[in-house]
């Protein structure tokens, strides 16, 4: 008996769900103040971009999303390699990790 | 079947990122992102994408968060009491992100026409997401931006090593 579509989770089910997950993200890069969490919250964005690539590049059975999902991903990775060295920097220069106490670029 | 499974996968993504986004001690963030990558990683292979999945985790699981827990436990940080925001902007914060969120999923839900409905899932049968597959799109299409990526991997390693150094003045000899 065939009346049930054999896959019934569609990209949409995942387009949506990257949605939610991007605006989560969002949400903690907003709101957190330590520099280290609004990173990981940047992480989060980054991966539901990745989600969607990979849920439209399934659909569409063509793998040139798995390609920019990589670049994505090293780009990520080199970004959160000087993102963290540049956060020891700070660290060692102000002796804080809280975003609101750092105003280097007011007068 | 397949609709239970990815139900129970979309609650755990978004309770990870949750916890990401709220739970105040960084090695808890931390700990939470790593599950909430691993998940991601589970996704990508329920889509078909087998090497993505395995890249997921080896490069983000594996290196990125291992990097920032080096970080956090180098800063010696701890829960931060004062890392609360006020009510008004976490308010506002989580207002304006269910608007966007809402409009784009009720945007994709009712306008997405990319075919046949449902993806192509596990078992293709023809190579898709696997890493012959992957590797003909690669270094065909995208050759002169995988050769770019190395540049950028060098400058940041480069980058990174001369922000985190100790300057050599400070050092006594």
């Amino acid at each position: 008996m065939s009346w049930r579509a054999e896959r019934v989770t569609t990209p949409a089910h995942f387009l949506v769900l990257s949605a939610m997950l991007f605006a989560i993200g969002a949400v903690g890069v907003i709101t957190r103040r330590n520099v280290i969490v609004i990173f990981m919250s940047v992480e989060i964005m980054l991966n539901a971009g990745n989600l969607a690539f990979i849920a439209i590049a399934n659909q569409l059975g063509n793998m040139n999303g798995h390609a920019i999902v990589l670049f994505v991903m090293t780009v990520a990775a080199a970004e959160a390699a000087i993102g963290l060295a540049v956060i020891l920097a700070m660290f060692r220069n102000h002796q804080t990790v809280r975003a609101d106490e750092i105003g280097l670029l007011r007068n | 079947m397949s609709e239970l499974v990815f139900y129970g996968l979309a609650a755990l993504m978004l309770l990870s990122a949750v916890a990401v986004v709220g739970l105040r001690n960084p090695v808890h963030c931390a700990l939470a992102l790593i599950a909430h990558l691993c998940l991601i990683a589970v996704s990508f292979a329920f889509l078909g994408a087998h090497l993505m999945a395995a890249l997921q985790i080896i490069i983000y699981a594996g290196a990125v968060v291992v990097l920032f827990l080096f970080v956090i436990m180098l800063l010696n940080l701890g829960s931060d009491p004062g890392d609360r925001s006020g009510p008004g902007l976490v308010a506002a914060a989580v207002t304006a992100a269910a608007a966007m969120a809402g409009l784009v999923g009720v945007v994709v839900w009712r306008g997405l026409s990319l075919g046949e409905p449902g993806g192509r899932g596990l078992a293709r049968g023809d190579g898709f997401g696997s890493t012959v597959e992957f590797a003909r799109y690669l270094f065909r299409e995208h050759v002169v931006a995988f050769e770019l990526t190395s540049v950028l991997l060098l400058v940041a390693v480069v980058g990174a090593v001369v922000m985190a150094r100790r300057d050599p003045d400070e050092l006594e000899g």
